[in-house]
């Protein structure tokens, strides 16, 4: 092919800009931070109970945010409800192999659970006096169900992104079918570590914030492995990487986001008291210059 | 529905007049780049450079030159939508603004277009862009306006050389089969025809006589559907929410468990 590694390099890159990078970190949180909540709102000790709280306070805001986000991005913001209704035929727009049709809807579903969890926390919390927000999470019946069903649905949102690059034909994104599992894994693992700084933030001292931590640390671990395994998996495509976007995926993610991280998490006794919170702190930064990296980086190709 | 149409474009008879490039833009009344001010590309007489929202023809220019420049050869191409029948963007476009019409060629509904570009990304030739007065992705209709009207389409109506031939698919077939068949008698061995079969992406209704390897003119060897990624994707990303459960359930619920052991649920 004359040196050109794949058929993907004759495509033309969508000007997917700053607004969709910062939307894949925002949804990634909104996502994890739903799915962390859940865990530890059925898994959790009692005194833990704070921290569930946070990451559905967390979660609908994000999500508030991912929908203004990708309303904007948009050519054409009016048209937004194009994407739910068909425009022609008023009738309900749903293609389930346009991941980008998919996620639309997931969106809009992920954001009704994740405000009924937010008015949930809210009132358990005692910030709303209102006795139906209340029955509308744990430990009552349908409080549950509507954390599973969204806690599904968080996860959904949180990888849907990398599908939705895996389903085009542009270098790197399309070239390895692993995007999707990278953003999932990524996801949790910005979400713990924003939990972790905002629960350090308040001075809480509940044991939770050490099992965040300490899965976070697995979370990583995995993700790393991830993301070897997503670079290998593009084949000739991997000297696409051969650019400035290469050196920022390597020092922004590899190095800051992901090895030093572990390495403080190991050698707790360099920063102390303030391992959770240096490490939290740089998860959460690699976590979006993971997304810019891959967004701006196959833009670029 | 009406029989496939489409074009059969013989590279080898291209002049590189841009008569083509110019009668589309006039039918279709797309703006000029850069509001009519000269946008020179510098190394090249291709000053269009590539398909996009406001070019949707393209008339490549390949200018393959010796180093000194004492031997060479031009060959051009007048590039266009390749009207898939198994269409990228048609398949991704969350909106169904892309449509496949009773002329199995397929045309973008500016008034449902809401900008998102998933086709852009989907599209393996790269031909659609965003229009930037309308704020919506376009591309060649193939004249569909002129074709409800029995007319045929601009270009190949203007192309002084029958460079662009349009008419329907199996009538275009036999006839560049035949130049095909012709060029090879007359010593062009190279000669061949890309996506007039089946097999790229269930046949392009757009399809070019060419002689040098697709890479050359810009054209992917192996064009690929997005939705081949979807099942794998689909299947790695529930593997990794598999796992970071997992990894939550270990990290937090023996905390839970060893609690209620210790009385204090």
């Amino acid at each position: 092919m004359n040196g050109i590694p794949s058929s993907t390099y004759f495509t033309a890159p969508p000007d997917w800009g700053w607004l969709i990078v910062f939307y894949f970190f925002f949804g990634g949180l909104a996502g994890g931070c739903y799915f962390l909540a859940v865990l530890i709102d059925f898994f959790g000790r009692p005194e833990d109970r704070p921290l569930a709280r946070l990451g559905y306070l967390i979660s609908f805001p994000c999500v508030l945010l991912s929908g203004i986000l990708l309303t904007v991005d948009l050519h054409r913001p009016e048209r937004f409800w194009h994407m739910l209704i068909e425009s022609n035929t008023f009738q309900p727009m749903f293609k389930y192999w346009s991941p980008m049709s998919l996620g639309s809807w997931a969106l809009l579903i992920f954001g009704i659970f994740s405000f009924l969890s937010f008015l949930s926390a809210l009132a358990d919390s005692g910030r709303l006096n209102w006795a139906v927000a209340r029955r509308l999470g744990r430990p009552g019946t349908i409080g549950g169900i509507i954390s599973f069903i969204g806690g599904l649905f968080g996860f959904y949102v949180a990888g849907y992104t990398g599908v939705l690059l895996a389903v085009t034909n542009r270098p790197i994104w399309s070239d390895s079918p692993l995007l999707g599992m990278l953003f999932v894994i990524s996801a949790a693992s910005i979400s713990a570590a924003l939990m972790i700084l905002l629960a350090e933030r308040n001075h809480w001292t509940m044991p939770g914030i050490a099992d965040l931590h300490r899965m976070d640390m697995w979370v990583l671990a995995l993700e790393f492995i991830v993301l070897v395994a997503f670079l290998i998996s593009l084949g000739p495509v991997f000297r696409a990487w051969f650019s400035v976007w290469g050196l920022v995926l390597l020092l922004g993610v590899v190095v800051l986001g992901l090895l030093v991280p572990i390495f403080l998490s190991w050698r707790r006794d360099r920063l102390g008291i303030r391992t959770y919170t240096a490490s939290a702190a740089l998860v959460l930064i690699g976590g979006f210059i993971l997304r810019m990296a891959i967004v701006l980086g196959g833009e670029a190709v | 529905m009406a029989e496939p149409m489409g074009f059969y474009t013989d590279t080898t008879v291209c002049i590189g007049c841009k008569a083509c490039e110019v009668a589309c833009k006039e039918w279709n009344q797309l703006p000029a780049t850069n509001g009519g001010l000269n946008t020179l590309s510098g190394d090249s007489y291709d000053n269009t450079r590539r398909l996009d929202g406001i070019h949707w023809r393209h008339v490549k220019f390949v200018e393959q030159f010796t180093e000194d420049r004492g031997e060479g050869r031009w060959l051009l191409m007048s590039d266009v939508c390749k009207h898939c029948v198994q269409a990228a963007c048609l398949e991704v476009c969350p909106t169904n603004a892309i449509i496949r019409t009773e002329f199995d060629t397929v045309v973008i509904q500016s008034d449902a277009c809401n900008g998102c570009r998933d086709c852009i990304t989907a599209c393996p030739f790269g031909v659609i862009d965003i229009n930037p007065v309308s704020g919506t992705a376009q591309k060649c209709t193939l004249c569909y306006d002129r074709l409800q009207t029995g007319m045929e389409p601009a270009c190949s109506k203007a192309c002084p050389t029958d460079s662009i031939q349009f008419g329907t698919i199996s009538d275009l077939r036999g006839r560049a089969q035949k130049r095909v068949e012709q060029l090879h008698q007359g010593g062009e061995k190279r000669a061949y025809l890309y996506g007039a079969d089946e097999k790229m992406l269930g046949g392009l209704n757009s399809f070019f006589l060419l002689v040098d390897k697709p890479e050359v003119y810009g054209l992917p060897p192996d064009p690929k559907m997005p939705t081949r990624n979807l099942s794998s994707a689909s299947l790695f990303s529930a593997l990794g929410a598999v796992l970071v459960g997992l990894i939550g359930l270990f990290n937090f619920r023996n905390r839970g468990v060893r609690a209620r052991e210790e009385g204090r649920l």
